[in-house]
């Protein structure tokens, strides 16, 4: 059984981490810029009162974002001997990545939270369509918490946050583009990879339709992710 | 109350722990002695839940590690070696923190952080980042979170490696402390904090218990011979060595010396102990001693022919 008051603390601890260290501004400020520009560069020139290029770019910039938010997670504490206090604590480990989990999905919630500007000026200055904008931000949450879910993993596999980092972001990026990537394959064979793509579940969800499929996807591959973690930190022992 | 049942740890091919068996009763301060990779620190990361063993069980209070490790984990404090701890929080909020895992109620977190605070010398750090402490205050707050929520039982890993001398009375009298109460359990290389601080001592070798006793008991233990020394004076070295040679059990004299005084080391053979006869052969030649003294072997002499070998051999 987990423990929510144990798992509680630890997202406590690690949620404040983020804004002690400089590692929140940092990030938040770096998404935003890069969103913020790949944005409104071809927003005037589409000339349409939508978020589709804002939540089309989305996956590829989660993909390097999110792996910074977790590298640390695991790695910091390997390398420091600190997950030695941890874990000797009253606490299990499958509580420890909950509450990590749920740090960092809180954190990226609070990183989204100043792009709901854009969707709020652009229904200012033109007709905005609700639907797509809230699937993007309820798919945003999906793929961000299963790309949260695989940093966790490449987090537990190392003590070096770089090697945990570029783990990660070669896995996101690599579950984003593999339908773009794989063209030349038979068509029969292109939908399997689809199917298994982030990128194609995410633009489903995108357009406002939120479909169980797509659903089960997300939470499939994060708890799949999660439970490897949970078995890479068993085995460390 | 603490028991190593047949406790084993395979690192790969590396056999880190070796059926290791051992009862630790409640109220006990125990050492851990072996030199470096001798298996101490594997046997307290098994203890505490850290690392699971290959086979054998620890029982704590009739809970067993594989079955109730949470239980458990509520009873022990531990503290690892060189004390890793959170470093970019502050001292106050790291305890606070460590209340809070240890389910501590909110309304008495301060009570304890408090009486903590004062048994390790924390008061005038509680404000400071943990990074901005020397080592030995990260020591001190290392022993404060082994302590948080009164365990029964603490495990202390090398708590005085690289502290100065100062920083090592004041780190074993806090450890003397709390032996009074709770079962302690200590690993060390350092031989005179095991006499200083230990009722009994474990020396650990390759992953086996060489030795188990009380001090005086491994003395007892191990000792095939010693040494009493001698300052005579006006004492010809000759009749020295043939009054005091011939001596039952002794294996060995020699004598040296100038300006009418003679220094004698005589070589034992046995535990018991000859020097009312030595005495009475110098009261019989009308010799002047000025000083006599017989060897005690030091721990370290004991833990050198206990861990020079190879015990698996």
């Amino acid at each position: 059984m987990l423990n929510f008051n144990s798992a509680a603390r630890i997202f406590n601890r690690e949620f404040k981490v983020y804004f002690i260290s400089p590692i929140a501004y940092i990030v938040i400020s770096i998404f935003l810029v890069v969103t913020g520009w790949f944005f409104f560069s071809t927003f005037f020139l589409y000339n349409q009162a939508e978020l589709r290029q804002f939540f089309a770019l989305l996956p590829i910039t989660f993909s390097f974002i999110i792996p910074a938010v977790t590298m640390r997670l695991f790695s910091e504490e390997l390398n420091t001997g600190s997950y030695e206090v941890l874990l000797t604590l009253p606490v299990t480990t499958r509580e420890i990545i909950a509450g990590k989990f749920m740090a960092a999905l809180t954190f990226l919630i609070i990183m989204m939270v100043p792009t709901l500007f854009y969707a709020i000026s652009i229904a200012f200055i033109g007709d905005l369509d609700p639907g797509p904008v809230i699937g993007g931000y309820i798919g945003s949450i999906l793929l961000g918490g299963m790309f949260i879910g695989i940093g966790i993993f490449a987090t537990s596999l190392t003590k070096n946050q770089i090697i945990a980092f570029i783990t990660a972001t070669v896995i996101c990026f690599a579950l984003t583009l593999i339908d773009s990537l794989l063209f030349f394959l038979p068509e029969s064979m292109l939908n399997l990879f689809q199917e298994l793509g982030a990128g194609y579940h995410f633009r489903n969800i995108a357009k406002g339709v939120i479909d169980s499929r797509d659903i089960i996807y997300f939470l499939s591959i994060t708890f799949v992710a999660l439970y490897a973690s949970y078995l890479v930190m068993q085995e460390k022992k | 109350m603490i028991e190593f049942k047949d406790v084993t740890k395979y690192y790969g091919d590396l056999c880190a722990l070796d059926h290791i068996n051992l009862t630790i009763e409640k109220g006990q301060i125990l050492g851990l002695l072996g030199p470096n990779g001798a298996g101490k620190t594997t046997s307290m990361r098994i203890l505490t839940g850290y690392l699971n063993p290959t086979w054998g069980n620890i029982t704590a209070k009739g809970l067993s590690i594989d079955r109730d490790l949470l239980k458990i984990k509520k009873m022990i404090g531990y503290l690892p070696e060189s004390a890793p701890l959170y470093e970019n929080m502050i001292v106050f909020d790291y305890l606070d923190y460590v209340a809070g895992m240890r389910n501590i109620a909110p309304d008495e977190r301060l009570g304890h952080i408090e009486r903590l605070a004062d048994t390790c010398g924390l008061r005038e750090v509680m404000h400071r980042p943990v990074h901005e402490l020397s080592k030995g205050y990260k020591q001190r707050v290392g022993l404060a979170h082994a302590m948080m929520g009164d365990p029964e039982i603490l495990v202390l890993d090398e708590p005085t490696t690289g502290l100065d001398p100062n920083q090592i009375v004041e780190i074993r009298d806090i450890i003397k402390q709390i032996g009074k109460e709770k079962t302690v359990i200590l690993s060390t290389h350092i031989l005179s904090e095991v006499e200083a601080s230990c009722d009994r001592v474990v020396i650990i070798h390759q992953g086996r218990i060489v030795a188990d006793g009380s001090t005086d008991e491994l003395r007892e233990s191990t000792e095939s011979e010693y040494t009493v020394n001698l300052m005579l004076k006006d004492a010809p070295a000759d009749d020295i060595r043939s009054e005091l040679g011939n001596l039952q059990n002794v294996s060995g004299i020699d004598v040296s010396g100038s300006n009418g005084l003679s220094s004698v080391e005589i070589t034992c053979r046995t535990d018991q102990d000859i020097r009312d006869l030595i005495y009475g052969r110098i009261k019989n030649k009308d010799w002047v001693l000025l000083e006599m003294t017989r060897d005690v072997k030091s721990l370290e002499r004991i833990f050198g022919e206990l861990t020079k070998g190879n015990p698996k051999l």
